[in-house]
This record gives C-alpha cells, sequence and structure tokens, in this order.
C-alpha cells in the first residue's frame, strides 16, 4: 500500500491514532445507517401492518411482523409472471450482447476491416447522445421498423436489439482485444485457423473476465431500465419488474408496493454481493485509462 | 497505385500474382464486415437512423396517418407552452443541486475511503448498493416511506426527534426539487465513488510526501496534489454527471406523480414524454428532444473550451 493523503506513520501515533479509530468507527456507523439503514426500514416496513407505518413515532421493529405483504405482492401483482419476463430479457440480452458485441470488437481489433476506423467512430459518437433525445425517434422506429415494416411492440427483441448497439461495450472488448498479442493471431492463421476459430478457440478463453463484466452489465441494465420498457412493452403479460410494479401502484397498498419492490430488488442484490469484485473492476477500468 | 506495387518489389519471392492478393484482401475485408454487421444494423436501426429520424420528425407533423411538413410549427409551439420554461427552470435547478452535492460529495467521500486501511470492502459495497437497485423499488422507498409528509415518515420521525421542523417534502413546492436530489444522489453516488477511489490510487505517494515536507497542511494537499492529479477524472465526471441528471425522468415520474404540487417537479424529459405518449403529438416530443440535444451540445462545447484552456 503506497503512501496516500496522511502518512501511515501519522495514523500510527498518540493523537493520530486515537483520531483515525474515532473516524473510521463514525464513518463505518454512518455509511450503514445511510446506505443500508432505508434498506432495513424498507424490508421491516413491508412487515408492518398498515395501521402500524402510519404510527408516530414510527416503530423500530415491527410489533406484530407479518409476511402477508409479501404474500399479496407476489400474488396480486403476479410478480412471479413479472420475474420470468425481466429473467428472460436479461438473458437474451446477455446472449445477444455477448455474440454481437464480442464479434464486432473482434472484427473492429483484430480483423480491422475497410472503414473499421469510421464504423468504430460512428459507434463512440452515439454515447454523446443523450438516451431521452433518441426515446421518441426509437419507438417510432420500434412500432414500424424501416424496410421489413414489422413491429416489435410486446416482442422481447424491442429489448434485445436496441441493447446490442452499445458502444460502451464494445468499445471496453476492443480495449481488450487490443491487448492480446498479434502474434497468437497470427500463430493461429498460419496454422490454419479461420477468424472465427481464432476468435472461439484463443480470443474468448484470454477474455473470461471482461465478458463476465459485460454479462453482468447488461443483466443489471435490463433489471434497473425503466422507460424503453414501459413504453415497448405495453401489455400485462409482457411488463418487467420495475414497470408492473410501476403500473400497479396507483391501486395498491403502499406496504404491498413495498413489498413488491423489496422482492424485484433481491436479483440484483444478490448478483451485486457475489460479482462485487467483477463489477467494480469492470466499472472502474471502463472509465480510466480510456 | 504506387503504394499498392511498392511493396510487391520490396517482398521476397511471393509469386502470388497481384490479382489474387487483391482478391484476398477483399475477401478479409468481407469476413471482417461479416463479423460486424450484426451490431453495425443495430446501431443503424437504433441510433443512426433515430438520431437523423428524430430532426426529420421535428419538422413534421402527423394526423391521422398523413404527414405534412409544417416547418418550425412544432418548435414555436413547444416554446409557447408555458411548462416549457418551467420545465427548464426546474431541470437547471436540479442539475445544478446535484452537481453541488452529487459531485462534491462522493469526491470527499473517496478521499476518506482512501485513507481507512481497515473496513475498505465493506464501506466499499455499501456505498455502491443502492447503485444495484432497480430505481423505481429504490423510489417507491423514498416516495412512501422518507417523505411521507406525516410524522410517521422515516425523515420526519428523524427530523422531530432531534427536535428541527418537519417538512411535507413532496406535497411542498419547494422541497420538491431538493427531495428529488437527495434521492437521486443516493441512488448514484456509488459509480462515482468507486471511480474516483480508483483514481486516488494512482497519485504517487512521493508527491504527498514532498507537499508535507513543504509544510503544506492536509487542505493544502487536497488542493495542490489530489485535485490536479485526478483532473481528468474530475472533468470527465462532470460531464457525464450534467448530461445524465438533465435527463431527469423517473424521480419526477414516480415520485411527484409526474408534475408534482404545482409544476415543481416538472423536467424537460417528463415533457417529452408527456407529448410523446400521453398529448398525442410524437412531432412536438421529437421538436423538445432536439433542443435538448442542441443545449447538452451547446453546454458540452462551451465545457471542453473551459477545461483545456486551462492547460
Amino acid at each position: 500500500m503506497s503512501r496516500t493523503l496522511i502518512s501511515q506513520a501519522q495514523l500510527r501515533r498518540g493523537r493520530g491514532k486515537y483520531l483515525y479509530w474515532t473516524l473510521l468507527a463514525v464513518v463505518v456507523a454512518g455509511f450503514t445507517l445511510v446506505f443500508l439503514g432505508p434498506l432495513y426500514w424498507m424490508v421491516t416496513g413491508a412487515l408492518k401492518s398498515g395501521q402500524e407505518i402510519a404510527q408516530t413515532p414510527p416503530t423500530l421493529w415491527p410489533q406484530d411482523p407479518q409476511t402477508q405483504n409479501y404474500v399479496d405482492a407476489w400474488n396480486n401483482l403476479d410478480l412471479a409472471k413479472l420475474m420470468f419476463n425481466t429473467f428472460y430479457y436479461a438473458a437474451g440480452a446477455v446472449f445477444f450482447q455477448l455474440v454481437f458485441d464480442t464479434a464486432a470488437a473482434y472484427a473492429l481489433s483484430k480483423l480491422r476491416p475497410a472503414f473499421g476506423n469510421v464504423i468504430l467512430g460512428l459507434m463512440l459518437a452515439t454515447l454523446m447522445i443523450p438516451a431521452m433525445v433518441l426515446i421518441v425517434p426509437q419507438y417510432v422506429t420500434a412500432i414500424d421498423l424501416p424496410i421489413i415494416h414489422v413491429n416489435l411492440l410486446d416482442s422481447p427483441w424491442a429489448i434485445w436489439l436496441p441493447l446490442i448497439a452499445n458502444a460502451f461495450n464494445i468499445f471496453l472488448l476492443k480495449r481488450f482485444f487490443d491487448s492480446i498479442p498479434e502474434d497468437l493471431i497470427a500463430a493461429a492463421q498460419v496454422d490454419g485457423a479461420s477468424p472465427l476459430r481464432t476468435l472461439w478457440s484463443i480470443i474468448l478463453p484470454m477474455s473470461r473476465p471482461i465478458l463476465g463484466v459485460v454479462s453482468i452489465f447488461a443483466v443489471t441494465a435490463v433489471w434497473k431500465d425503466f422507460l424503453w420498457p414501459k413504453l415497448v412493452m405495453p401489455s400485462p403479460e409482457t411488463r418487467t419488474l420495475s414497470v408492473g410494479i410501476y403500473a400497479f401502484s396507483g391501486g395498491t397498498p403502499q406496504n404491498v408496493v413495498i413489498a413488491a419492490s423489496v422482492i424485484a430488488a433481491v436479483p440484483t442484490v444478490i448478483i451485486f454481493l457475489l460479482f462485487q469484485r467483477n463489477i467494480m473492476s469492470g466499472l472502474t477500468t471502463g472509465s480510466l485509462k480510456g | 497505385m504506387a503504394i499498392m506495387t511498392a511493396p510487391a518489389v520490396t517482398t521476397k519471392p511471393t509469386p502470388a500474382p497481384t490479382v489474387s492478393k487483391r482478391g484476398r484482401k477483399l475477401r478479409d475485408n468481407l469476413t471482417g464486415h461479416a463479423f460486424l454487421i450484426g451490431a453495425v444494423v443495430c446501431f443503424a436501426l437504433f441510433m443512426w437512423y433515430p438520431m437523423i429520424r428524430g430532426v426529420v420528425m421535428s419538422f413534421q407533423r402527423t394526423r391521422r396517418g398523413e404527414t405534412t411538413w409544417v416547418g418550425w410549427d412544432n418548435y414555436t409551439r413547444i416554446i409557447a407552452d408555458p411548462s416549457f420554461w418551467v420545465a427548464w427552470k426546474n431541470t437547471f435547478i436540479f442539475t445544478i443541486m446535484a452537481l453541488v452535492v452529487g459531485y462534491v460529495l462522493p469526491f470527499f467521500v473517496a478521499i476518506l475511503l482512501n485513507e481507512f486501511r481497515h473496513a475498505k470492502g465493506y464501506l466499499r459495497i455499501l456505498v455502491y448498493l443502492p447503485v444495484m437497485l432497480p430505481p423505481a423499488s429504490a423510489l417507491f422507498l423514498f416516495k412512501y416511506y422518507a417523505y411521507d409528509p406525516s410524522d410517521a415518515g422515516l425523515f420526519n420521525a428523524i427530523l422531530k426527534f432531534l427536535h428541527l421542523p418537519t417538512s411535507e417534502w413532496m406535497q411542498s413546492p419547494t422541497m420538491t426539487i431538493p427531495a428529488m436530489v437527495i434521492a437521486s444522489t443516493w441512488m448514484n453516488m456509488g459509480s462515482a465513488v468507486l471511480i474516483y477511489l480508483a483514481s486516488l490510487q494512482n497519485i504517487p505517494g512521493e508527491l504527498y510526501e514532498a507537499a508535507e515536507l513543504d509544510g503544506a497542511g492536509i487542505w493544502r494537499r487536497i488542493w495542490s496534489v489530489t485535485i490536479p492529479q485526478t483532473r481528468l477524472i474530475l472533468a470527465l465526471l462532470a460531464m457525464l454527471q450534467i448530461v445524465a441528471t438533465m435527463q431527469l425522468f423517473i424521480e419526477p415520474l414516480i415520485l411527484a406523480n409526474g408534475a408534482g404540487t404545482q409544476d415543481s417537479a416538472t423536467s424537460v424529459a417528463y415533457l417529452i414524454y408527456q407529448h410523446g405518449f400521453f398529448q398525442n403529438d410524437l412531432n412536438g416530443a421529437a421538436a423538445l428532444g432536439v433542443i435538448m440535444l442542441i443545449v447538452l451540445a451547446a453546454f458540452s462545447a462551451v465545457y471542453v473550451r473551459l477545461t483545456t484552456k486551462q492547460d
């Protein structure tokens, strides 16, 4: 560990040591309250009855914990169906992003066809365009695809196809592929391996960490997205979790909505706790060095 | 042509004639484009074409299936709408407040976390946890529990416990935007903290050492070492954050049921949504989108100008 703002020696001696441990204790307690506290409030609040939640001052622990709100949320909002939809869209997003974005990044990094740099530039330019600016023309395109005139509403392709157009992923993958030595590729070519074979047997096995990062980001992106799925999945059978909960929130008791929100958040929280190392490294490698 | 033939002279006895060489080059290009085609089609359909189409749509009007060119009509109609100015005012206030809080706070949190030798992993997980929650879930938590205007609400209970005046939160027009800033900062600051942390770890320790020998205190060291050393990331994140916060949408939609008390929450993005999907005015929404793009582009140009000048 190299030296930071305050020298280690200073933190180990007398007053410095005392200050360090006090500050650490305050920060650990404060962060737990600020970031974990609301989640605790959410999970236990949904265990309270309607009267108890309206009580002043609020109770720290539910006096008569009941799982009824969670059961109601699961049954009345048809959360099983919503969760299946969201999983299905997320799985497809991972698959199609891995196939098409790795293929594109491989072409741009190693095959380098004519106009490759122009295409890369045009792709990266889309990172500058705010999503809200495109939402209306994207919607109009999705309800009537140019040339083939297909309506994508309520079809999973409406979620999968736009997600393939992810310049950040292609950039991330391309930079990773750029770091794979050219000699390896040349050796494979001498052995008569086709470009596809080279990608499959040499590049992809070496790229597992970055493929993991792209997959996790794909899942969380689908899970967190709201406006686009709300627009392109209008019928109750095809909704995602977030959109479904929002659609029901008007006519549902508050505690049941919160219970549903807790259930909707469980999968991403589990993914985070399992893959936090990959997520955090992916986040920082993507933004630094660039 | 000269370029094409030149290597053929220098390369040793490659018996292949130039025609087949060109053929191979063509084949290589085709293979390359075959790998690209899937992504390129998706970019064309959902990025490049909509970009152009958005601009075209903003000069058209579609009524009962018939599309006509109407010049600047959509723009004049949108600008004449009083909520246009309210939406821009709210969006600017939100962006500035979210920048002051959501940009400065993560930087100091990262500096603090970087000094700790213990509980690092735990603190990092805590800060990033809200980023992983679906925004709709987190916002219902804020709406129903934290911003409950009665004394049973979490924030009001805390304020009351501290003998401070309670607030009506989303029901008070003056508190609407600050409440959205709090929720949005809580949900999003984790990624900024982690990015800052990574860039702080790249600062050479000798710089702090030297500054300390010169008698620089902690604040002076932050000002003259930490900030200049992380300047690029600081500038980049400021830009990204402004673009993101200008698109304020889900916070007003869920927390304030859209427009909020006395239009206090209406944002430009929400207005786009309203026009496009409730008032049957996709063309007006497209015009609003173009205006938003121009404002952000102008802003970015000024920003890049200012930040590169310091070099």
